[in-house]
């Protein structure tokens, strides 16, 4: 049986922290640009271009993109072959999260309850999601999330009656109420079906897609087009000043649910949509 | 408009801006979030003094990263605004006029800009690395136990900012968007 030792774990995390919160995913940048082509109004079009020269100050100098390092979302996927040795995966994770967020300069914006808050002075605990996959590889994901766009996230458990009209409304009056808050241009992850806690978590998951890429279902890619073409109708623009720039990228993903329901979940994030991953 | 500014952010100077107006900003600002308004606003009650003399003054929504070896500061970008709505008012009654920060504001904090003469400006969300190049000095004033949220004194040399909010109550972010849809009806059509 392969085995891993956590510290290459702990390595690992520490370092994907850093570089994610320093070099955005390139597909994320080219979407960017891509919106800033078809930008006309002046400020607009000012903003898109700081936003542009502000990614390349931080990958040049290995700065954060943005002062919100964010929780840090952690993925793993563990092949069901593999043997993790050294001691407690869930602690390597944090340990790695302490690490990165001390080493790489990164804010600590964790708080260790969230009504009596006291910042926890080290960003962790991580918010670790495991899944067993086949195989003998370990890939970890971290997305670092910051809580102005998350603030603005929804989710609605609607009676299947509401069909997709219910989903289309409820998708543009998040992102309607959400408004400047969430530092448009947005990314907007969106999860239906599953449960309402597996909702939640395919409408983050959908934030790690690449914003290139389609639901593999036709039916949920077209979705994706459509609903992307009536956000961008909205008027929101970059940072709500007014124009057409107001999401650069939405991912749907799906999962079976129950008779009685249709559960939708929206998650929102900034234009500063980071994500890391390495397979070990 | 295009206006280069320098603080402090007097009545008079105030009153000079309108939502929408690119304004660049040099001077002095300090920064605090939502623990360090909590904490000036409980001060106030209890009839002390605030860490600054809040006269004029300019509070950036910002809770920076650590500054690396040879920086003044780290990554700088504002935080929501919204959520210092509920202490706002009250620094605008102790004198504070200047706020930036990014996101919708209460009505009751544009009533209080309107009655005091308060300006709300908008700095770039998400464009952290690219403020903190603004930042030419970065001094630690009170509240160090708060970490990123402690109360700073910054000098800050041509900031970029927009005016979201004027001091009679225009929001950008009503104008800019009804401004858009009305130059753009042929495409946006929402069926």
């Amino acid at each position: 049986m392969r085995e891993i030792n956590i510290k290459e774990i702990i390595d690992t995390v520490e370092r994907l922290c850093i570089e994610a919160n320093q070099h955005l995913p390139e597909d994320v940048r080219a979407a960017l640009c891509a919106f800033r082509a078809r930008e006309d109004g002046q400020i607009a079009c000012g903003v898109l271009d700081n936003i542009i020269e502000n990614y390349g100050i931080a990958d040049r100098e290995c700065v954060p993109i943005c002062q919100d390092t964010g929780m840090a979302c952690v993925f793993l996927e563990i092949g069901q072959d593999l043997h993790i040795t050294g001691g407690s995966l869930t602690e390597a994770v944090d340990e790695g999260v302490r690490r990165g967020y001390q080493n790489g300069y990164l804010r600590k914006s964790v708080v260790a309850d969230p009504i009596r808050r006291g910042n926890t002075g080290d960003n962790t605990p991580a918010m670790l999601y495991t899944e067993i996959v086949p195989g003998d590889r370990l890939k970890i994901t971290v997305a670092p999330k910051g809580f102005g766009s998350e603030n603005m996230s929804m989710i609605r458990m609607f009676k299947p009656s509401a069909g997709l009209e219910g989903i289309k409304d409820f998708i543009l009056e998040t992102v309607e109420t959400a408004g400047p808050n969430p530092c448009p241009p947005m990314v907007v992850g969106v999860g239906i079906g599953g449960t309402f806690d597996k909702c939640a978590l395919l409408a983050k998951k959908a934030l790690l897609r690449p914003l290139d890429s389609h639901h593999p279902d036709p039916y949920y890619a077209e979705l994706e087009c459509e609903m992307l073409e009536k956000i961008n109708a909205l008027g929101i623009g970059p940072q709500g000043f007014g124009g057409r720039t107001t999401a650069i990228g939405l991912n749907i993903e799906s999962l079976p649910t129950h008779i009685a329901g249709m559960p939708c979940a929206v998650n929102i994030n900034c234009h500063v949509t980071r994500h890391k991953t390495e397979v070990l | 408009m295009e206006k280069h500014i320098t603080l402090p952010l007097t009545e008079e100077l105030a009153m000079s801006l309108h939502a929408g107006d690119t304004v660049y900003l040099t001077g002095t600002v300090y920064t605090s979030r939502d623990a360090g308004h909590k904490r000036m606003c409980e001060a106030l009650a209890r009839g002390e003094q605030l860490p600054f003399d809040p006269t004029d003054a300019t509070i950036y929504y910002v809770g920076p990263t650590p500054a690396k070896p040879g920086q003044v500061i780290g990554s700088a970008g504002p935080t929501t605004s919204g959520r210092m709505d509920a202490y706002a008012p009250t620094m605008m009654r102790v004198g504070a006029r200047g706020m930036i920060g990014k996101g919708a504001r209460l009505p009751e904090v544009v009533e209080a800009m309107k009655q005091y003469h308060g300006v709300y400006f908008g700095a770039i969300g998400g464009a952290g690395a690219l403020l903190s190049k603004c930042i030419r000095k970065a001094e630690l004033i009170a509240y160090e136990d708060l970490g990123a949220e402690a109360l700073r004194r910054l000098y800050v040399e041509d900031m970029p900012l927009v005016v979201i909010i004027d001091c009679e109550g225009n929001n950008l972010y009503q104008i800019g968007r009804a401004r858009y849809l009305s130059e753009h009806k042929e495409e946006v059509r929402n069926d």
